[in-house]
C-alpha cells in the first residue's frame, strides 16, 4: 500500500448563487482505488466531479492532487500550463456522451492519437501504432481507425473516448454516466472492459452513476450523495448490502430487480 | 491623383492606429494584433486588410506592386494597383525587383525578396486553431500558453486519409520558435521563402479585424512529423512559356478537347525569364 | 485469528417508519487457526450478520472485530475502507450464498480472479482455478464461458471453487452447500477438512447437519437477540 493518497479533497463546497451544488465534501483516493459517487438526479454528483477534474471553480475547499514533482498539491493553484498537462497525461475524463469527449470530425485514430500529439509525439508511424494498440483493447477493430466516428455505435463511441484518455496512461480517470444511455448488453461489455483496464493498469477512478449495480461492479468504495452532501460513505457492498442512512436505504429498496 | 482623399485614402489617425498595432505585430512576431478595421470602398474578402496595412505603410516615394494568383493583371490587383496610384500617388510596378511594397493575395514572388522590400499580405482567416476550436477566448489561451499539440490532428488526418500531408495551401507554420501562424492562402510552395526571409512581412485581416508581421531574418517552420517531413510541390512539366522548372505552375486548359498547358503563376518572373531568352 | 468482542447489531429500518430489529448484543467469538467454528441457530437468529460483520460487509454499532493480517490485527469495525479491501485481498475469504456473475468474464476467470489480485501471475492462478473447477465437477466445456447462465448449482461450485482458489488464512463460508447434491456436498467437506489441515480459520454457517458434523471443531448456537 502506497504512503500517499492521490487525490485529497477537503471541505469542498460549491453554490450556484444562493443554490447548493455541494456541501463539504472531504475523501481521500488512494492509488489504484475506485470511487463510486452515487445519488439521484440533482443530487450534486456531477456538480462534485467538475469541482474535483477542474472544470469548475469550487466556491470553497481544496483539492489536492498527488503530482509528480510536488507531492500533494493544490490543482486550483497550479498555473494553467500544468493544470492542462495534469489534464491530458496524469488524468482522463469519460464523458456521459461521447459526443462530448471526442473529436467528431477527425477519424478514431486521430482521436486516440490527440492526446500524444498534444504531449509532442511527432512521429506519424508511432502515433499510429499506438492508436491501434488501443482500438483493440477497448474491443474496436483497428482497421476501423480511419472511420469517422459518426460511423460507429453508441458503445463503440464510448469505448473510443476510453482509449483516447488512456492512451496517455493517466493515474486518474474521471468518469460521469460511463455507462448512460447505452443498452444492456453494450454496458455490459463496457463495464467488463472497464473492470479489466482498471485492474490491469492499476487506474484510479471517480465515477458518477446513479447505477447502483454499475457502482457494485466497479467501485471499491462508494459515497452516497444527497442534496450536495454526502450523507453515506464506506466499502461498496456494505453501503449497499447494510444501508444505514435512511437515503441510501430508500435508494437500494428502490432498484428495481429484473 | 485625385484629390479631396488623405493621402493614400485613410485618416492620419487611423493610419497611426494601424503603425501601432503593426509595431507590435513586429516586436511579437506571428502574435495576432487586433485593429479598428475600418469600412473600405470595397468589399471583405477583397483585400480590405492588405490595403490598411499597406496605407498605414506606404510614401510618397515608395513603389508598389499587387499581384492575385501570382499575376500583375488580374481585376483585384489591378483595381488595388490604381486605387493607390489615384489616392497617394505613387509609382506602380509589375517588377518585383523595383517593388518597395508588395501587397499579395495567394502567391510570395519568385525572385528572391530582398532587404527593404515589405510583403503586404492578404488574410482572410488570420486563427490557425480556428478549425479545431471556435471559441477565441480559448484559442487566445491556447496562444499564450503555445498548446498547439492538437494542430498536428489535421496532419494526421491528412496522412491516414491520403497518404501525404494534403495541405496544399495556408499551411500551418511556427514563428519564431514561439507562435503558430496562417500564411493565408499562399501554397506551401511558398513557405520556404518566408523563412528566414530578408524581406518585411505585414500580415493583414480587414474583416477579423487582425495584424500580424514576421520581422525580416526570422524563423518560420511549417508543421510536419518526424517520418512525413514538411515537402513542397513539384511538376512533371516545364513552364510552357519560359521552360522554368523551379517556378510554381498554373494548370490553364486552352480548348474544349480538353488541351492543357501549365504555366508559372508569377506572371513578372516568366516574363523577365522570356525577355532574357529572347535578348 | 478472529476475536469477537461485545458485538452489537441492529438493523433500523428507515423506509418502514424506522422500526428496528436488533439481531445480536455482546456477541462473542474467538476462532484459531486450524479451526472450523459453526453459528448454529433457527432463521433469523442472526447468524448470516454475524458472518457478513466478519467480513465487513455489516457494519457493526458497538464493539470490536479482530481479525489477524500479517503480523499484526486489525479491528474492522473502526477500520478504514482500504485497509478491509487489504484485508480481503490478503486473509479474509468468503464464500456467499450466491455467485454474484459478471457479465462475459468466463468462469476460470471468475475462480482465478482472487488470486490474481494477490499478485499471482496468469496461467499459475488458472492452473489452480482449473484444478478446483475440475474438483468440483463442473465440466470443462463451461470454464470458458461466463456463469451467468449457469444452473444454480453449478453457479454455486463455481463460488466455493472461487472461495477456495486464493488460499486466504481465515474463510468465511455461508451456506456454501446449500444448494448441491451428495457428491458435491462430499468434495465441500473435503476440502474443508483440508483447509483445517492446512491451518486455516474457518466459521461457516451450515444448514445441513451432516455437513455441520463432519467439518465443525466448535458449534457456537445463536438464539434470536440474544448469543451465548
Amino acid at each position: 500500500m502506497s504512503q500517499a493518497p492521490l487525490l485529497r479533497v477537503s471541505n469542498l463546497t460549491h453554490m450556484y448563487g444562493n443554490r447548493v451544488g455541494c456541501r463539504d465534501v472531504s475523501f481521500e483516493l488512494w492509488p489504484g482505488e475506485v470511487i463510486g459517487i452515487v445519488g439521484e438526479s440533482g443530487s450534486g454528483k456531477s456538480t462534485l466531479l467538475s469541482c474535483l477534474s477542474t472544470r469548475q471553480q469550487p466556491s470553497a475547499g481544496l483539492v489536492e492532487y498527488d503530482t509528480a514533482d510536488q507531492g500533494l498539491t493544490d490543482v486550483y493553484a497550479l498555473s494553467e500550463p500544468r493544470r492542462r498537462m495534469l489534464m491530458r497525461t496524469d488524468w482522463g475524463i469519460v464523458h456521459q456522451n461521447p459526443r462530448d469527449g471526442l473529436r467528431m470530425g477527425v477519424s478514431a485514430g486521430a482521436n486516440v492519437g490527440e492526446r500524444l500529439m498534444a504531449v509532442g509525439a511527432r512521429h506519424y508511424g508511432r502515433i499510429r501504432e499506438q492508436a491501434g494498440q488501443w482500438l483493440d483493447k477497448v474491443e474496436i477493430d483497428p482497421t476501423r481507425m480511419d472511420d469517422q466516428p459518426a460511423t460507429f455505435s453508441g458503445g463503440m463511441l464510448q469505448r473510443l473516448q476510453i482509449a483516447r484518455n488512456l492512451v496517455t496512461h493517466p493515474r486518474l480517470v474521471f468518469m460521469d454516466e460511463p455507462t448512460g444511455g447505452l443498452d444492456v448488453s453494450v454496458q455490459a461489455r463496457l463495464l467488463d472492459l472497464l473492470r479489466r483496464l482498471v485492474t490491469d493498469l492499476g487506474l484510479s477512478a471517480i465515477v458518477v452513476t446513479h447505477d447502483l449495480a454499475v457502482a457494485r461492479l466497479l467501485a471499491h468504495r462508494l459515497m452516497v450523495m444527497r442534496q450536495g452532501e454526502v450523507v453515506e460513505h464506506g466499502l461498496t457492498d456494505q453501503v449497499l448490502d447494510d444501508p444505514h442512512h435512511p437515503y441510501t436505504q430508500l435508494l437500494v429498496s428502490s432498484v428495481l430487480q429484473p | 491623383m485625385s484629390t479631396g482623399y488623405n493621402f493614400a485614402y485613410l485618416d492620419e489617425q487611423t493610419k497611426r492606429m494601424l503603425r501601432r498595432a503593426l509595431l507590435k505585430a513586429v516586436a511579437i512576431p506571428g502574435y495576432q494584433v487586433p485593429f479598428g478595421s475600418r469600412e473600405m470602398p470595397l468589399p471583405y474578402g477583397w483585400g480590405t486588410g492588405g490595403i490598411q496595412v499597406t496605407a498605414a505603410v506606404i510614401g510618397a516615394d515608395d513603389i508598389l506592386k499587387v499581384i492575385d494568383q501570382g499575376a500583375d493583371d488580374t481585376t483585384n490587383a489591378v483595381s488595388i494597383r490604381r486605387f493607390f496610384a489615384r489616392t497617394a500617388g505613387v509609382a506602380t510596378t509589375e517588377k518585383t525587383r523595383e517593388a518597395t511594397v508588395i501587397q499579395t493575395r495567394h502567391r510570395i514572388p519568385e525572385t528572391p525578396l530582398s532587404e527593404g522590400q515589405i510583403m503586404v499580405y492578404q488574410v482572410p482567416i488570420p486563427e490557425p486553431l480556428r478549425w479545431l476550436e471556435p471559441r477565441e477566448t480559448e484559442t487566445r489561451k491556447m496562444h499564450a500558453l503555445a498548446d498547439y499539440g492538437a494542430m498536428h490532428v489535421k496532419l494526421y488526418e491528412d496522412i491516414a486519409r491520403y497518404g501525404h500531408i494534403a495541405t496544399t495551401y495556408d499551411y500551418p507554420v511556427l514563428v519564431n520558435d514561439r507562435y503558430l501562424m496562417r500564411p493565408s492562402p499562399i501554397p506551401k510552395f511558398d513557405n520556404p521563402k518566408m523563412d528566414n526571409s530578408p524581406a518585411l512581412q505585414l500580415f493583414g485581416a480587414g474583416r477579423e479585424k487582425r495584424i500580424y508581421a514576421v520581422p525580416p531574418y526570422t524563423s518560420v517552420k511549417s508543421l510536419d512529423f518526424e517520418d512525413h517531413p514538411f515537402e513542397i510541390q513539384r511538376w512533371d512539366q516545364a513552364c510552357a512559356l519560359c521552360g522554368a522548372t523551379e517556378s510554381f505552375l498554373d494548370e490553364v486548359v486552352t480548348d474544349d478537347a480538353g488541351g492543357r498547358m501549365y504555366v508559372c503563376s508569377d506572371s513578372d518572373y516568366c516574363g523577365e525569364r522570356r525577355d532574357e531568352v529572347e535578348q | 485469528m478472529i476475536d469477537v468482542r461485545n458485538l452489537d447489531k441492529t438493523y433500523v429500518l428507515h423506509t418502514q417508519g424506522g422500526i428496528s430489529i436488533p439481531v445480536f448484543k455482546q456477541a462473542e467469538m474467538h476462532v484459531d487457526k486450524g479451526e472450523c467454528v459453526t453459528l448454529h441457530g433457527p432463521s433469523g437468529s442472526g447468524k448470516s450478520t454475524l458472518l457478513r460483520c466478519l467480513y465487513g460487509n455489516c457494519k457493526a454499532d458497538a464493539g470490536a472485530i479482530l481479525i489477524r493480517h500479517g503480523d499484526g490485527q486489525i479491528d474492522l469495525t473502526t477500520a478504514a475502507p482500504r485497509t478491509i479491501i487489504a484485508l480481503r485481498q490478503h486473509s479474509l475469504g468468503y464464500v456467499s450464498q450466491f455467485l454474484r456473475a459478471i457479465p462475459r468474464v468466463p468462469a476460470i476467470d471468475v475462480v482465478a480472479e482472487p488470486l490474481r489480485a494477490m499478485g499471482a501471475d496468469l496461467s499459475m492462478a488458472r492452473d489452480r482455478a482449473a484444478a478446483l473447477l475440475a474438483r468440483l465437477r463442473i465440466p470443462e466445456r463451461l470454464w470458458q464461458l461466463a456463469p451467468a447462465t449457469f444452473s444454480g448449482g453449478e453457479q454455486q461450485r463455481v463460488n466455493i471453487a472461487r472461495g477456495f482458489a486464493s488460499d486466504h488464512p481465515i474463510l468465511l463460508l455461508d451456506e456454501p452447500t446449500a444448494s448441491l447434491d451428495a457428491a458435491n456436498r462430499a468434495v465441500v467437506v473435503q476440502l474443508i477438512i483440508e483447509a483445517k489441515a492446512r491451518g486455516v480459520a474457518l466459521v461457516g454457517v451450515f444448514h445441513d447437519d451432516e455437513v455441520r458434523e463432519a467439518v465443525s471443531s466448535r458449534i457456537v448456537t445463536m438464539q434470536p437477540e440474544v448469543c451465548s
